[in-house]
């Protein structure tokens, strides 16, 4: 991105960024249903944490309440050592500069009625007062623009709408986007999930090496473990709005303690054809079918 | 990918222009061509309203006793001096059509602007807000529409008096409904939409979102409804006029004429008829581009 | 199983078979208002009885239109097919009649797709959708139906099958709507069972259970089943032969282990090495 951005530097070991502590969320008013539950959870600064879970685990939840979109019902969420729930309404504007958000579909993430320029200068039109107005257009654009490289993308597509590009684009777009006030926190539902393989490759890739040079710190929410094995430096895993295991990623994904991550693990499909339940078919019966 | 049609979507080039914009609808607009004849009408229509006093050849209430109830020029007993006849006091038809657009026209597209901007502040929100809001402002609209809007029209202008600017105001603040409920569940859709949720996480204010983010996405539907309510309420203003409740007598309108006309059907057919045939084919034009545009305004119409 | 001598998979042993369904220079066209996406271009493919045939590829490769050109439920207009034959026991589907190939449709060849959602009625009962389609192409009686649909419901491994016969689609949770579609289309025993993307829209452990069944039911009816899919792993799970589509083309063809060990083709590197893979940790 920008010059000065680049001797970020090492993040400080084990200073925690975000602390979730004791996070409950109920919906519905007779019967309520709990959607999290007792959920704490420290993210460090620059490391990736990874969310994992299937679908109604809670994790889309617990995303939005660590976003303060929603309100928990109960247990609370701190940044940077200030607690979100405490605080007054400008002070939580101050605070959502420093954590943004990216969004699992890129064909609804962004208004197709606004222009790829509009679309990533608006978080610096909603926070910086001297970004509105006709006469601050020619910085934005400047400013736009350079992010638009920083994420991969050529500078001059800014008058295009968002359905002239793919969905790999797209997402390029939505990071450049959350990029725009220098967020220290990324949060990252399932950024990758609507994308062919070998996009989401590149699109990982770019995580990647936005967080090198940025010192970005990722919650990393994916229902994918073959991804999270790829990018994760801890992985917190979520059954039914509760927090199963969390621990560095290599004890996780290969020594499980929690039965569930074990058939999680168990679940997946290696991208292995010995492996398999047709390839021991094939192994028991060799002669499968021909006999018949 | 969508199972019905695989590589299609996925691979054409998305070279059309924005969807949405407003030359782009236009565009798309001239491709139906009965929306093109439509338009037409339309446009000769606001033509005539506007420049009334050079297109009519008399004044609309200049009375000639001597010629009462003259024939159009073409039948028996007709003259090229009135081309649509005369009516009971001796008028000039083709005069009184061309002034009577003036008011269809202004109090159509009164009401409708009245209605819409009534309808979707309130079904914006509803739809956003949710909650108490919006079930109080959708009983509202429930009690609004357990009231026949004519008769509650008729009772008020029956109150307040006639004048033109009662009458756009009563077909306005009747008409809000439709509007509102539409509106409302359009953004209870979009309220969800993961663009809506990324602008509340950046910290963009409510009051923005609905501008930037809601608005310019429900226009479509809008605009389908409001074509559609400016027929209606010229229709209405016609029915109002026709029970002598609507404009005063010295406005021409439509619906007081046809209201005149009605006398005479069985000798002098014409007084009736002509402005009949002169409501009908606006409101039928107005229809007609309403729906034109509620085809063409979906952007995602452009993406093949 | 030893790893000196290559596995020998059900095809290999009937090599000598004719093939049940052969595609021939395939080609499908969409004709939009002012252009023409060649979304298939010269696809030739074959699989036999008892036998999975991989078709792997990202979004924009064909795959599925291939897949539904099979049983013609493309949408036409815009789908023209302007060469190729797909050649079922035989006979040449592109050349049937709709009625023909309304016999053929689920009871010789069925399809199961990603959203079971869109594909159940959601105001008919889970096992009158079931038994409607046996109904359809065997005319048994009520009494039969009923009984055959609550078999096949057995079959596919949902609890309870008289409780699930009752009940309507949005009761059931995805995994058990897409058993149901499973049972579905095999409740009439066709021959060969395309599946589009049949686990793409589920949860990991189900996906898991789903594609165990799969393999289980076509071991047990002898069925030849054509998989589309993006994911490789998914592939390499449950294929005997795999087909690499890009761009509408067929890039490489083989057996999957041919096809993993020593892909012949750059894109399927590419696609190899793009695929996360859990033991990165």
């Amino acid at each position: 991105m920008t010059t000065e951005a680049t001797d970020a530097g090492a993040p400080e070991a084990d200073r925690v960024l975000l602390r979730l502590d004791g996070l409950r969320k109920e919906f519905g008013t007779r019967a309520t249903t709990v959607a999290v539950d007792d959920v704490s959870l420290d993210v460090h600064e620059g490391e990736t944490l990874a969310l994992v879970g299937e679908s109604g685990c809670g994790k889309t939840t617990l995303t939005r309440l660590l976003l303060r979109l929603l309100e928990p019902t109960a247990g609370s969420v701190s940044f940077d050592g200030r607690d979100l729930t405490t605080l007054s309404a400008p002070e939580l504007r101050a605070v959502r500069r420093q954590m943004q958000v990216v969004l699992q579909d890129p064909h609804s993430s962004m208004n197709p009625r606004m222009r790829i320029s509009d679309i990533v200068a608006e978080p610096l039109v909603t926070h910086d007062p001297e970004a509105r107005g006709r006469r601050a257009r020619a910085r934005n654009r400047e400013r736009v623009g350079e992010l638009l490289e920083a994420v991969g993308l050529d500078a001059g597509i800014q008058d295009r709408y968002p359905h002239e590009f793919s969905g790999g684009q797209r997402q390029r777009v939505s990071i450049a986007r959350a990029l725009a006030l220098r967020p220290r926190l990324l949060v990252l539902d399932e950024p990758t999930s609507a994308l062919d393989v070998s996009v989401q490759a590149t699109v990982l890739d770019l995580l990647a090496d936005l967080q090198r040079r940025l010192g970005l710190t990722y919650v990393f929410v994916s229902h994918n473990l073959a991804v999270v094995a790829q990018v994760a430096d801890r992985v917190a895993v979520m059954r039914g709005g509760r927090l199963v295991e969390v621990g560095e990623a290599t004890q996780v994904l290969r020594a499980p303690r929690h039965p569930y991550t074990r058939q999680l693990l168990d679940a997946v499909p290696a991208l292995d054809p010995r492996k398999g339940r047709r390839a021991a078919q094939r192994a028991a019966s060799p002669a499968a079918g021909a006999d018949r | 990918m969508t199972v019905m049609s695989p590589a299609a979507t996925d691979r054409t080039p998305a070279k059309t222009p924005a969807g949405g914009s407003g030359s782009a609808v236009l565009r798309a607009l001239l491709r139906n061509k009965l929306a093109v004849v439509a338009l037409a009408v339309l446009a000769l229509l606001l033509f005539a309203a506007l420049f009334a006093p050079l297109v009519a050849p008399y004044d609309p209430n200049a009375q000639n006793l001597l010629l009462r109830l003259r024939p159009p020029a073409w039948q028996d007993g007709g003259s090229g001096a009135h081309l649509l006849g005369t009516d009971q006091l001796g008028r000039d038809m083709l005069s009184r059509v061309v002034y009577g657009s003036r008011v269809s026209l202004l109090v159509g597209a009164g009401a409708a602007l009245l209605a819409g901007v009534v309808g979707t502040v309130v079904g914006l929100s509803a739809g956003y807000f949710g909650g108490w809001a919006d079930r109080a402002l959708m009983r509202l609209a429930d009690v609004q529409l357990a009231f026949p809007s004519l008769l509650l029209a008729l009772a008020i202008v029956g109150f307040l008096g006639s004048g033109l600017w009662y009458v756009i105001l009563v077909l306005g603040f009747t008409g809000w409904v439709s509007y509102a409920r539409v509106v409302r569940s359009e953004v209870m859709s979009l309220r969800t939409r993961d663009f809506v949720t990324e602008a509340r996480a950046i910290g963009v204010t409510d009051v923005t979102i609905m501008r930037r983010h809601l608005l310019p996405n429900v226009t479509a539907p809008l605009a389908t409804i409001g074509t559609l309510h400016v027929a209606a309420a010229i229709v209405a203003e016609a029915s109002l006029s026709y029970l002598g409740l609507g404009v005063p007598k010295e406005t021409v309108t439509w619906g007081a004429m046809l209201s005149d006309g009605q006398l005479y059907l069985g000798t002098s057919w014409w007084v009736a008829v002509f402005p009949g045939i002169a409501l009908m084919f606006t409101s039928l034009a107005i229809n007609i581009t309403g729906d034109a545009l509620r085809d063409v305004a979906d952007p995602k119409a452009y993406r093949r | 199983m030893t790893l000196d001598r290559p596995t020998p998979g059900p095809h290999e042993d009937r090599e000598g078979a004719p093939p049940l369904l052969e595609i021939d220079g395939l080609s499908v066209d969409f004709r939009l208002d002012t252009s023409v996406v060649h979304a298939v271009r010269d696809v030739s493919l074959d699989v036999r009885a008892g036998e999975t045939l991989a078709v792997v590829g990202e979004s924009g490769s064909g795959k599925s239109a291939t897949a539904l050109s099979v049983l013609r439920l493309n949408p036409s207009p815009p789908c023209v097919y302007p060469s190729g034959e797909i050649r079922f026991d035989g006979r040449d589907l592109l050349k049937l009649s709709e009625k023909e190939l309304g016999r053929v449709r689920g009871r010789d060849i069925a399809m199961v797709f990603q959203d079971p959602m869109t594909c159940l009625d959601p105001l008919q009962r889970v096992g009158a959708q079931v038994a409607e389609v046996l109904r359809h192409h065997t005319g048994v009686s009520r009494a039969q139906a009923k009984e055959a649909a609550l078999a096949a419901l057995d079959e596919v491994g949902i609890p309870d099958p008289e409780l699930r016969y009752r009940q309507y689609p949005h009761e059931l949770s995805g995994g058990l709507r897409q058993r149901v579609m499973i049972a579905t289309a095999l409740v009439a025993r066709p021959r060969l069972l395309i599946a589009d993307e049949p686990t793409t829209a589920l949860d990991v452990t189900v996906q898991r259970q789903i594609l165990d069944l799969l393999v289980t039911l076509q071991h047990k009816h002898d069925m030849a089943v054509v998989l589309i899919t993006h994911d490789l792993a998914v592939v390499a799970e449950t294929a005997d032969r795999v087909v690499v589509m890009n761009q509408g083309r067929v890039v490489e063809s083989g057996g999957v282990l041919d096809v993993f060990d020593h892909p012949a083709d750059d894109y399927t590197r590419r696609l190899l090495a793009a695929t996360p893979r859990l033991e990165a940790a």
